[in-house]
């Protein structure tokens, strides 16, 4: 429970960071996907779908270096996946945003605990995790 | 099936338009139901339309990202939402959803559909429960102060104080949650609630505020093990996402002013459904 007032506005102040970071996330990963969703359609909408087996050799852009190749060249089908790692890293900002925050608040208890938790997200982009 | 027939040689543009159209629908229910547009549009994708569920799995948790970033947006504004207790719990919700990605391609999709049924059987149950607020302003234990968890919300009648419970059953069941969310590729809300109103005993408003802030991360994580598998297919999720987040944008609006009770049982029905089909074709080896 918050006893002090300044702590009460600090919080305060995180919580509108917060919330603002979101939503701006949120909305520019949405416009990208919107636009990279039209290139691609253009470009691929006679191509017949195939969804029926799981086959990962033909997703062509499941790394960053590789999506960053794909827009280089204004693929569509990388520009969505561009929004995509927008979107995914939205709330990963969000934790290092809180972490300033907290460290401002000197609860350094709660740094380390949004450190170790961007820890688990850095070894969740390692490839070696990927059978 | 005679599905199968009709669906085995779609067009890119038909395909996308189903699936956008499907989308937007399972993000309207689902945020008018409170049941989440993942648990939707797996079986829509994986049933009707033929979709891999690995597929269907990461392009659903792209758009649990999207649906659950963008309320908690609105939601830590107004100072409900507990940032601490959110923040503690997706030590639990970040790992268990790493592994639960690591783990999900080597499981039979027969056992993932099975296990999503049951999922599903278990959310519809949760929500046309009878909800019962445990919240109270009693002294709690020596976790909950160390980690600073106990906290308070504005409401109309003044700031109200609450007080954490069992962190350590809590933190357990999130874990569970975490696993189940990378396993499936849904946000697992219904088991996220159970840990937070029913075991650690917060207000209502508190635990569904801060379920949806630790949504974005817990997704997140596994989202990243998704991407690199080649999971997260730009033809299936550019439509999902799109397509559920518009819903649930337009369900936030509706929700303020629709009863929502009869909508409820509906579609605990549809949903019952689902999950039987589900099981059933996870059991007969269909998916």
């Amino acid at each position: 429970m918050k006893q002090k007032g300044k702590h009460y506005f600090a919080d305060k102040d995180i919580q509108v960071i917060l919330g603002t970071l979101l939503r701006v996330g949120v909305i520019a990963s949405m416009i990208v996907v919107f636009i990279g969703g039209i290139i691609y359609l253009s470009g691929y909408s006679h191509e017949i779908i195939d969804y029926r087996v799981f086959n990962p050799s033909k997703t062509v852009y499941s790394s960053i270096l590789a999506i960053f190749q794909g827009l280089s060249v204004l693929d569509g089908k990388a520009i969505i996946q561009f929004g995509t790692l927008l979107l995914i890293f939205t709330p990963v900002t969000r934790v290092v945003f809180s972490v300033f925050g907290f460290l401002i608040e000197r609860d350094y208890l709660y740094v380390l605990i949004g450190l170790f938790v961007l820890g688990v997200i850095l070894i969740s982009l390692s490839n070696k995790l990927v059978g | 099936m005679i599905v199968d027939s009709i669906f085995v040689s779609m067009s890119v543009l038909l395909f996308t338009i189903i699936v956008l159209a499907g989308a937007f629908l399972a993000g309207l229910v689902g945020s008018l139901t409170g049941l989440g547009g993942g648990v939707i549009i797996i079986p829509l994708l994986t049933l009707v339309l033929g979709v891999d569920i690995h597929y269907a799995i990461g392009a659903s948790i792209v758009s649990v990202i999207a649906t659950s970033s963008g309320s908690a947006a609105a939601y830590v504004k107004e100072g409900i939402t507990n940032i601490r207790i959110g923040m503690f719990l997706e030590i639990a919700t970040t790992i268990s959803a790493v592994i639960g990605a690591i783990v999900t391609v080597y499981i039979n999709p027969g056992y993932i559909a099975v296990i999503f049924g049951c999922i599903l059987l278990f959310s519809a149950a949760m929500m046309v429960r009878k909800k019962v607020d445990h919240s109270d302003d009693k002294a709690t234990g020596v976790l909950a102060n160390f980690f600073k968890l106990n906290g308070s919300y504005p409401t109309a009648n003044g700031t109200v104080k609450y007080g954490v419970h069992n962190v350590v059953g809590g933190f357990v069941m999130m874990f569970v949650a975490g696993i189940i969310s990378g396993l499936l590729g849904i946000g697992s809300g219904a088991l996220k609630v159970v840990a937070m109103d029913n075991i650690m005993r917060l207000p209502f408003k508190v635990s569904t505020t801060t379920s949806n802030f630790m949504m974005g991360v817990t997704a997140a994580a596994s989202a990243i093990v998704y991407l690199h598998r080649g999971q997260i297919d730009p033809g299936i999720a550019m439509p999902v996402t799109l397509g559920v987040l518009t819903g649930a944008t337009v369900g936030s609006k509706l929700l303020v002013k629709t009863n929502t009770d009869k909508l409820k049982i509906i579609f605990a029905i549809v949903v019952t459904f689902l999950a039987l089909q589900m099981i059933y074709n996870g059991l007969s080896g269909k998916l």
